[in-house]
Protein backbone atom coordinates (compact mmCIF):
# COMPACT_ATOMS: atom_id res chain seq x y z
CA UNK A 1 0.00 0.00 0.00
CA UNK A 2 1.42 3.30 -0.91
CA UNK A 3 1.92 5.92 1.69
CA UNK A 4 -0.41 8.43 0.62
CA UNK A 5 -3.48 5.84 0.98
CA UNK A 6 -2.00 4.61 3.85
CA UNK A 7 -2.46 8.45 5.32
CA UNK A 8 -5.87 8.93 4.33
CA UNK A 9 -6.93 5.84 5.47
CA UNK A 10 -5.54 6.59 9.06
CA UNK A 11 -6.72 10.01 8.91
CA UNK A 12 -10.31 8.32 8.48
CA UNK A 13 -9.48 5.39 11.34
CA UNK A 14 -9.03 8.60 13.80
CA UNK A 15 -12.27 9.93 13.27
CA UNK A 16 -13.33 6.84 14.91
CA UNK A 17 -12.27 8.27 18.32
CA UNK A 18 -15.13 11.04 18.15
CA UNK A 19 -17.75 8.20 19.18
CA UNK A 20 -16.39 7.96 22.57
CA UNK A 21 -16.18 11.54 22.68
CA UNK A 22 -20.07 11.68 21.54
CA UNK A 23 -20.46 8.91 24.44
CA UNK A 24 -18.58 11.19 26.58
CA UNK A 25 -20.29 14.43 26.16
CA UNK A 26 -23.81 13.02 26.54
CA UNK A 27 -22.67 11.78 30.13
CA UNK A 28 -21.32 15.56 31.18
CA UNK A 29 -24.68 16.79 30.38
CA UNK A 30 -27.06 14.11 31.20
CA UNK A 31 -25.50 14.39 35.08
CA UNK A 32 -25.83 17.61 34.84
CA UNK A 33 -29.52 17.98 33.92
CA UNK A 34 -29.70 15.32 36.64
CA UNK A 35 -28.19 17.37 39.30
CA UNK A 36 -29.37 20.78 38.30
CA UNK A 37 -33.12 18.52 38.29
CA UNK A 38 -32.71 17.01 41.95
CA UNK A 39 -31.31 20.14 43.25
CA UNK A 40 -32.09 23.38 41.26
CA UNK A 41 -30.70 25.38 44.02
CA UNK A 42 -27.03 24.06 43.19
CA UNK A 43 -27.23 25.36 39.49
CA UNK A 44 -24.66 28.00 39.55
CA UNK A 45 -21.73 26.06 41.51
CA UNK A 46 -22.65 22.97 39.49
CA UNK A 47 -22.69 24.50 36.10
CA UNK A 48 -19.24 25.85 35.92
CA UNK A 49 -18.11 22.59 37.05
CA UNK A 50 -20.32 20.96 33.64
CA UNK A 51 -18.88 23.57 31.04
CA UNK A 52 -15.56 22.41 32.28
CA UNK A 53 -15.92 18.91 31.68
CA UNK A 54 -17.90 19.55 28.46
CA UNK A 55 -14.75 21.56 27.44
CA UNK A 56 -12.13 19.08 28.54
CA UNK A 57 -14.39 16.14 26.71
CA UNK A 58 -14.69 18.35 23.66
CA UNK A 59 -11.03 18.82 23.82
CA UNK A 60 -10.58 14.79 22.94
CA UNK A 61 -12.66 15.14 19.70
CA UNK A 62 -10.07 17.75 18.84
CA UNK A 63 -6.89 16.12 19.74
CA UNK A 64 -8.68 12.97 17.30
CA UNK A 65 -8.98 16.48 14.35
CA UNK A 66 -5.25 16.77 14.97
CA UNK A 67 -3.96 13.57 14.70
CA UNK A 68 -5.67 13.30 11.42
CA UNK A 69 -4.44 16.71 9.85
CA UNK A 70 -1.50 15.78 10.83
CA UNK A 71 -1.59 12.13 8.77
CA UNK A 72 -3.06 14.34 5.81
CA UNK A 73 -1.02 17.55 5.73
CA UNK A 74 2.43 17.43 7.83
CA UNK A 75 3.61 13.61 7.52
CA UNK B 1 1.39 25.66 3.40
CA UNK B 2 -2.00 26.79 2.90
CA UNK B 3 -2.39 29.01 -0.43
CA UNK B 4 -4.67 32.62 0.01
CA UNK B 5 -8.19 30.92 -1.05
CA UNK B 6 -7.57 27.55 0.77
CA UNK B 7 -9.64 27.32 4.19
CA UNK B 8 -6.25 27.22 5.90
CA UNK B 9 -5.14 30.54 3.98
CA UNK B 10 -6.67 32.65 6.49
CA UNK B 11 -3.92 31.32 9.13
CA UNK B 12 -0.79 32.63 7.21
CA UNK B 13 1.82 34.80 9.32
CA UNK B 14 2.36 37.97 7.31
CA UNK B 15 5.38 40.37 7.90
CA UNK B 16 3.71 43.64 8.21
CA UNK B 17 6.64 45.29 9.37
CA UNK B 18 10.36 43.35 8.67
CA UNK B 19 13.03 43.26 11.18
CA UNK B 20 16.01 41.56 11.29
CA UNK B 21 18.59 41.05 13.92
CA UNK B 22 21.34 38.92 12.10
CA UNK B 23 19.91 36.44 11.38
CA UNK B 24 17.43 36.61 13.93
CA UNK B 25 13.91 37.60 12.60
CA UNK B 26 11.67 39.37 14.42
CA UNK B 27 9.60 41.24 12.14
CA UNK B 28 6.42 42.74 13.59
CA UNK B 29 3.75 40.31 12.22
CA UNK B 30 0.07 40.29 12.03
CA UNK B 31 -0.26 37.98 15.21
CA UNK B 32 2.12 40.72 16.73
CA UNK B 33 -0.25 43.43 15.77
CA UNK B 34 -3.19 41.68 16.95
CA UNK B 35 -2.23 41.12 20.66
CA UNK B 36 -0.74 44.82 20.70
CA UNK B 37 -4.46 45.51 20.16
CA UNK B 38 -5.54 42.81 23.06
CA UNK B 39 -3.24 44.38 25.50
CA UNK B 40 -4.03 47.91 24.39
CA UNK B 41 -8.28 47.42 24.77
CA UNK B 42 -7.44 45.34 28.02
CA UNK B 43 -5.69 48.35 29.68
CA UNK B 44 -7.95 50.59 28.13
CA UNK B 45 -10.97 48.76 29.81
CA UNK B 46 -9.41 48.39 32.69
CA UNK B 47 -8.08 51.45 33.70
CA UNK B 48 -9.49 54.14 32.00
CA UNK B 49 -12.86 52.65 32.91
CA UNK B 50 -12.03 52.70 37.11
CA UNK B 51 -10.01 55.55 36.58
CA UNK B 52 -12.47 58.04 37.79
CA UNK B 53 -14.84 55.37 39.28
CA UNK B 54 -18.09 55.66 40.51
CA UNK B 55 -19.89 54.22 43.28
CA UNK B 56 -22.67 52.92 41.12
CA UNK B 57 -20.82 51.67 37.73
CA UNK B 58 -21.54 52.36 34.36
CA UNK B 59 -21.90 49.64 31.86
CA UNK B 60 -17.47 49.50 30.91
CA UNK B 61 -17.26 50.29 34.33
CA UNK B 62 -19.57 46.94 35.30
CA UNK B 63 -17.61 45.04 32.25
CA UNK B 64 -14.42 45.63 33.98
CA UNK B 65 -15.52 44.83 37.67
CA UNK B 66 -17.33 41.95 37.02
CA UNK B 67 -14.71 40.15 34.86
CA UNK B 68 -12.23 41.28 37.84
CA UNK B 69 -14.72 39.35 40.32
CA UNK B 70 -15.21 36.24 38.11
CA UNK B 71 -11.54 35.30 38.06
CA UNK B 72 -10.95 36.65 41.37
CA UNK B 73 -13.65 34.28 42.52
CA UNK B 74 -12.63 31.27 40.40
CA UNK B 75 -8.78 31.35 41.64
CA UNK B 76 -9.99 31.47 45.69
CA UNK B 77 -12.69 29.22 44.78
CA UNK B 78 -9.87 26.54 43.11
CA UNK B 79 -6.79 27.79 44.98
CA UNK B 80 -7.66 28.96 48.42
CA UNK B 81 -8.69 32.26 49.92
CA UNK B 82 -5.09 33.05 51.19
CA UNK B 83 -2.41 31.08 48.79
CA UNK B 84 -4.53 32.22 45.90
CA UNK B 85 -4.02 35.83 46.10
CA UNK B 86 -0.56 35.79 45.15
CA UNK B 87 -1.45 34.07 41.61
CA UNK B 88 -4.68 35.97 40.56
CA UNK B 89 -2.79 38.84 38.38
CA UNK B 90 -1.20 35.85 36.58
CA UNK B 91 -4.36 34.22 35.86
CA UNK B 92 -6.07 37.44 35.18
CA UNK B 93 -3.89 37.88 32.29
CA UNK B 94 -4.14 34.91 31.01
CA UNK B 95 -7.74 34.46 31.41
CA UNK B 96 -8.34 37.93 29.57
CA UNK B 97 -5.86 37.10 27.01
CA UNK B 98 -7.06 34.19 25.73
CA UNK B 99 -10.62 35.87 25.90
CA UNK B 100 -9.75 38.82 24.06
CA UNK B 101 -7.56 36.70 21.62
CA UNK B 102 -10.15 34.35 20.52
CA UNK B 103 -12.77 37.23 20.56
CA UNK B 104 -10.99 39.97 18.08
CA UNK B 105 -10.67 36.68 16.12
CA UNK B 106 -13.70 36.23 15.06
CA UNK B 107 -14.19 39.80 13.75
CA UNK B 108 -13.97 38.99 9.60
CA UNK B 109 -10.53 39.98 7.96
CA UNK B 110 -9.05 39.48 11.55
CA UNK B 111 -6.47 37.01 12.78
CA UNK B 112 -6.94 34.98 15.73
CA UNK B 113 -3.36 34.12 17.24
CA UNK B 114 -4.34 31.63 19.43
CA UNK B 115 -4.67 29.61 16.64
CA UNK B 116 -0.97 29.30 16.27
CA UNK B 117 0.04 26.27 18.35
CA UNK B 118 3.81 28.40 19.21
CA UNK B 119 1.41 30.94 20.95
CA UNK B 120 -0.99 28.59 22.92
CA UNK B 121 2.29 26.66 23.75
CA UNK B 122 4.37 29.49 25.00
CA UNK B 123 1.62 30.21 26.99
CA UNK B 124 0.95 26.88 28.63
CA UNK B 125 4.45 25.84 28.69
CA UNK B 126 5.12 29.10 30.71
CA UNK B 127 2.03 27.96 33.06
CA UNK B 128 3.37 24.66 33.58
CA UNK B 129 6.93 25.53 34.17
CA UNK B 130 5.45 28.32 36.88
CA UNK B 131 3.41 25.75 38.31
CA UNK B 132 6.10 23.01 38.77
CA UNK B 133 9.02 25.74 40.41
CA UNK B 134 6.10 26.95 42.64
CA UNK B 135 5.42 23.07 43.87
CA UNK B 136 9.74 22.32 44.13
CA UNK B 137 10.02 26.13 45.99
CA UNK B 138 6.72 25.35 48.72
CA UNK B 139 7.71 21.76 48.91
CA UNK B 140 10.86 21.04 47.74
CA UNK B 141 11.93 17.19 47.41
CA UNK B 142 8.52 16.59 48.60
CA UNK B 143 7.07 17.03 45.59
CA UNK B 144 7.59 13.94 43.95
CA UNK B 145 5.37 12.64 46.76
CA UNK B 146 2.61 14.19 44.51
CA UNK B 147 2.71 11.48 41.76
CA UNK B 148 1.83 8.60 44.23
CA UNK B 149 -1.71 9.52 45.42
CA UNK B 150 -2.36 9.35 49.20
CA UNK B 151 -4.26 6.00 50.41
CA UNK B 152 -3.60 3.38 46.86
CA UNK B 153 -2.00 0.49 47.99
CA UNK B 154 1.87 0.35 47.85
CA UNK B 155 2.28 -2.76 45.63
CA UNK B 156 0.51 -0.47 42.72
CA UNK B 157 3.26 1.69 42.78
CA UNK B 158 5.73 0.56 40.05
CA UNK B 159 2.08 0.96 37.88
CA UNK B 160 0.74 4.18 38.78
CA UNK B 161 3.81 6.45 39.21
CA UNK B 162 4.73 6.16 35.73
CA UNK B 163 1.53 7.15 34.16
CA UNK B 164 0.92 9.64 36.87
CA UNK B 165 4.56 11.55 35.77
CA UNK B 166 3.07 10.85 32.12
CA UNK B 167 -0.13 12.24 33.13
CA UNK B 168 1.38 15.05 34.76
CA UNK B 169 3.93 15.62 32.11
CA UNK B 170 1.23 16.00 28.95
CA UNK B 171 -0.50 18.90 30.89
CA UNK B 172 1.76 21.48 29.03
CA UNK B 173 0.32 19.55 25.63
CA UNK B 174 -3.22 19.05 26.30
CA UNK B 175 -3.41 22.53 27.55
CA UNK B 176 -1.79 23.92 24.33
CA UNK B 177 -3.46 21.80 21.93
CA UNK B 178 -7.01 22.26 23.47
CA UNK B 179 -7.03 26.06 22.73
CA UNK B 180 -5.18 25.67 19.19
CA UNK B 181 -7.31 22.94 18.06
CA UNK B 182 -10.98 24.70 19.07
CA UNK B 183 -9.82 27.69 17.04
CA UNK B 184 -8.06 26.06 14.49
CA UNK B 185 -10.89 23.74 13.98
CA UNK B 186 -13.82 26.35 14.63
CA UNK B 187 -12.46 28.80 11.82
CA UNK B 188 -11.36 26.68 9.38
CA UNK B 189 -15.03 25.00 9.49
CA UNK B 190 -16.04 28.67 8.64
CA UNK B 191 -14.03 29.31 6.02
CA UNK B 192 -15.56 26.03 4.48
CA UNK B 193 -18.95 26.57 4.91
CA UNK B 194 -18.33 30.28 3.14
CA UNK B 195 -16.66 28.65 0.30
CA UNK B 196 -19.83 26.51 -0.41
CA UNK B 197 -22.20 29.80 0.25
CA UNK B 198 -20.11 31.14 -2.71
CA UNK B 199 -20.36 27.60 -4.97
CA UNK B 200 -23.79 26.77 -4.41
CA UNK B 201 -24.97 29.78 -6.29
CA UNK B 202 -28.98 30.16 -5.20
CA UNK B 203 -29.36 27.12 -2.52
CA UNK B 204 -26.09 29.42 -1.05
CA UNK B 205 -28.91 30.80 2.20
CA UNK B 206 -28.17 26.81 4.02
CA UNK B 207 -24.20 27.00 3.93
CA UNK B 208 -24.72 31.06 5.53
CA UNK B 209 -27.59 30.16 7.69
CA UNK B 210 -25.14 27.63 9.57
CA UNK B 211 -22.31 30.01 9.24
CA UNK B 212 -24.68 32.29 11.30
CA UNK B 213 -25.21 29.81 13.81
CA UNK B 214 -21.55 28.52 13.83
CA UNK B 215 -20.33 31.98 14.03
CA UNK B 216 -22.57 32.61 17.18
CA UNK B 217 -21.27 29.01 18.91
CA UNK B 218 -17.97 30.09 17.95
CA UNK B 219 -18.29 33.35 20.22
CA UNK B 220 -19.73 30.99 22.84
CA UNK B 221 -16.83 28.27 22.50
CA UNK B 222 -14.07 31.59 22.73
CA UNK B 223 -14.99 32.20 26.22
CA UNK B 224 -15.25 28.63 27.06
CA UNK B 225 -11.77 27.82 26.16
CA UNK B 226 -10.02 30.88 27.66
CA UNK B 227 -12.78 29.97 31.12
CA UNK B 228 -11.32 26.43 30.93
CA UNK B 229 -7.40 27.15 30.29
CA UNK B 230 -7.72 29.74 33.03
CA UNK B 231 -9.67 27.20 35.29
CA UNK B 232 -7.01 24.69 34.61
CA UNK B 233 -4.15 27.18 35.33
CA UNK B 234 -5.99 27.30 38.82
CA UNK B 235 -6.23 23.56 39.38
CA UNK B 236 -2.64 23.36 38.41
CA UNK B 237 -1.62 25.71 41.18
CA UNK B 238 -3.90 23.74 43.75
CA UNK B 239 -2.67 20.78 42.96
CA UNK B 240 0.93 22.54 43.44
CA UNK B 241 0.14 24.10 46.63
CA UNK B 242 -1.76 21.62 48.37
CA UNK B 243 -0.01 18.89 46.72
CA UNK B 244 -3.70 17.15 46.30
Amino acid sequence: MDPTSAKMIGAGLAAVALAGVGVGIGNVFSALVSAIARNPASRDQVFGIGMLGFALTEAVAFYALIISLLLLFVL
Amino acid sequence: MASETSPLGQFTIERLVSLHIGSLDISYTNSALLMTIVVVLITALLVGTTRHASLVPGRLQSIAELSYEFVLGMVRENVGDADGRQFFPLVFSIFMFILFGNLLGLIPYSFTFTSHIVVTFALSLFVFLFVTVVALIRHGIRFFTFFFPPGAPIIMAPLLVPIEIISYLTRPVSLSLRLFANMLAGHTIIAVFAGFTVALGIFGFLPLAFNVALLGLEVVIAALQAYVFAILTCLYLSDAVHLH
